[in-house]
């Protein structure tokens, strides 16, 4: 249990990272990491309404019938898709405001929908719970890290806090649209490098294993 | 109705994938070849312009007198579902051309965020009037009437409809282009695949960014 727990959150953090790695959900990946605060939040309303869908879709997963399990997951996402929304309007109107129309849009989240079809619709609920929590957590993190860097270089701050003279050093350009992608183009590339490096890493200490366990064989059949 | 405004906003400088980044996901996976690009930017475009002349009428008529605003995003994602499956029966039953052409596209529009945001956009230039229709019925009903100023009314939002789906087509087509001859390069390999690809659209934004300052 505590090994499949550890699964779950490498999976959902690392592994299967799903902004870098699974390259999901890309549209709010791009549009709300102008500055830092906006992708956290956005980050974290994704992360919200992926766990509490996927544990009523873990609840309901024998009870839905197979082929309308879509139009029934998207109500489900869409409900508390609006939770989210109203609750952001009430206490955080500023947030509310910049997320603007992509607020909405979490319910076509592509993250969502395909955690709720590959993961909750056939686990149990605290697994479907955790999963919904490291997927998320892997979500927020990538964005805010991009949204630091957009905000870093493009207007000389971080999460609203100025830190230098805007005037003296600051790219604009990656506060714009073209900006975004230029960043999250090179920021899959930089993950490409490490996840390669570490499955060399991993497969190189597999053939020295193998190669080990071959040697012992053999110097035990000598030894006979 | 401004048509010429309508046309060049959402054609570049609104352009719903290199400017708002609505629809990324079908703009990154289905731009391998220009002809299924062309499929998928249809599809996209017809799907766009059924679902404004449908969530308008029922968010200006249904939603709005009810004071249900508040359900718009479970309303909308449900109409554009059922349209969608709809639209597969009706062009499986009366053209079937058309349908094998389009068949594995239609199914992925339903959870592509542009349909969703076109929708939720459209309502949002309505409310600026704050459902100027309904209260301008009521109004001359009453007997008094109330300028609420320029209105986007139906056909308006039919049109800008169309408009944003031809402006996905176009990006999504030009990408598709540009990737054919973009996937052949000899770049390093931690950049083939999807960083090349994004900044390919770099490159595009940049293109489509000098609309915005006009």
């Amino acid at each position: 249990m505590k090994n499949r727990i550890r699964e779950i959150a490498l999976d959902g953090t690392i592994r299967q990272n799903p902004t870098f790695r699974l390259v999901l959900g890309t549209c709010p990946t791009l549009a709300v990491t102008t500055t830092a605060f906006n992708s956290l939040g956005m980050g974290l309303a994704v992360t919200f309404v992926l766990i509490c869908s996927n544990v009523i879709i873990s609840l309901l997963r024998n009870v839905i019938p197979d082929r309308v399990r879509i139009p029934c997951f998207i109500v489900i996402i869409a409900t508390f898709v609006t939770i989210v929304r109203m609750f952001m309007e009430a206490y955080i109107p500023d947030l509310y405001e910049s997320l603007g129309v992509f607020l909405s849009l979490i319910v076509v989240n592509c993250i969502i929908l395909g955690r709720a079809e590959s993961y909750a619709s056939h686990n149990p609920v605290g697994y479907s719970a955790l999963d919904g929590l490291f997927m998320g957590l892997g979500f927020t993190v990538s964005i805010t890290v991009m949204g630091i860097i957009r905000e870093l270089l493009g207007s000389a701050s971080l999460f609203g806090l100025k830190l230098w003279d805007a005037n003296a050093f600051s790219i604009p350009f990656f506060t714009n649209a073209a900006g975004a992608f230029l960043t999250y183009g090179l920021l899959i590339a930089i993950f490409n490098v490490c996840y390669n490096a570490v499955d060399r890493k991993i497969k190189h200490n597999q053939h020295g294993k193998m190669l080990q366990s071959v040697e012992t064989q053999t110097t035990a059949k000598e030894a006979e | 109705m401004d048509v010429l405004g309508i046309i060049i906003a959402a054609l570049f400088a609104q352009n719903f994938v290199l400017v708002k980044f609505m629809g990324i996901c079908p703009f990154l996976g289905v731009s391998k070849k220009p002809s299924a690009a062309l499929g998928m930017g249809l599809a996209v475009t017809a799907v766009m312009v059924i679902t404004c002349l449908v969530t308008y009428p029922i968010y200006v008529f249904v939603l709005l007198p009810l004071k249900l605003e508040y359900l718009e995003i479970i309303v909308f994602i449900l109409i554009i579902a059922a349209l969608v499956q709809m639209l597969e029966m009706i062009l499986k039953k009366f053209s079937p051309g058309l349908y094998s052409a389009l068949g594995i596209y239609l199914p992925l529009v339903t959870t592509n965020c542009a349909i969703l945001g076109v929708a939720e956009l459209v309502i949002e230039m309505t409310t600026v009037e704050e459902a100027h229709f309904v209260h301008r019925v009521f109004n001359t009903v009453a007997g008094g009437f109330t300028d609420y100023g320029m209105a986007m009314s139906l056909g308006e939002a039919v049109f800008s409809g169309l408009m944003y789906g031809l402006g996905f087509t176009l990006a999504i087509v030009l990408l598709a282009g540009l990737r054919q001859k973009v996937d052949k390069l000899n770049v390093a390999k931690p950049l083939r695949g999807f960083p090349m690809t994004m900044l390919t659209a770099c490159f595009m934004a940049m293109a489509f960014y000098i609309f915005t300052l006009i």
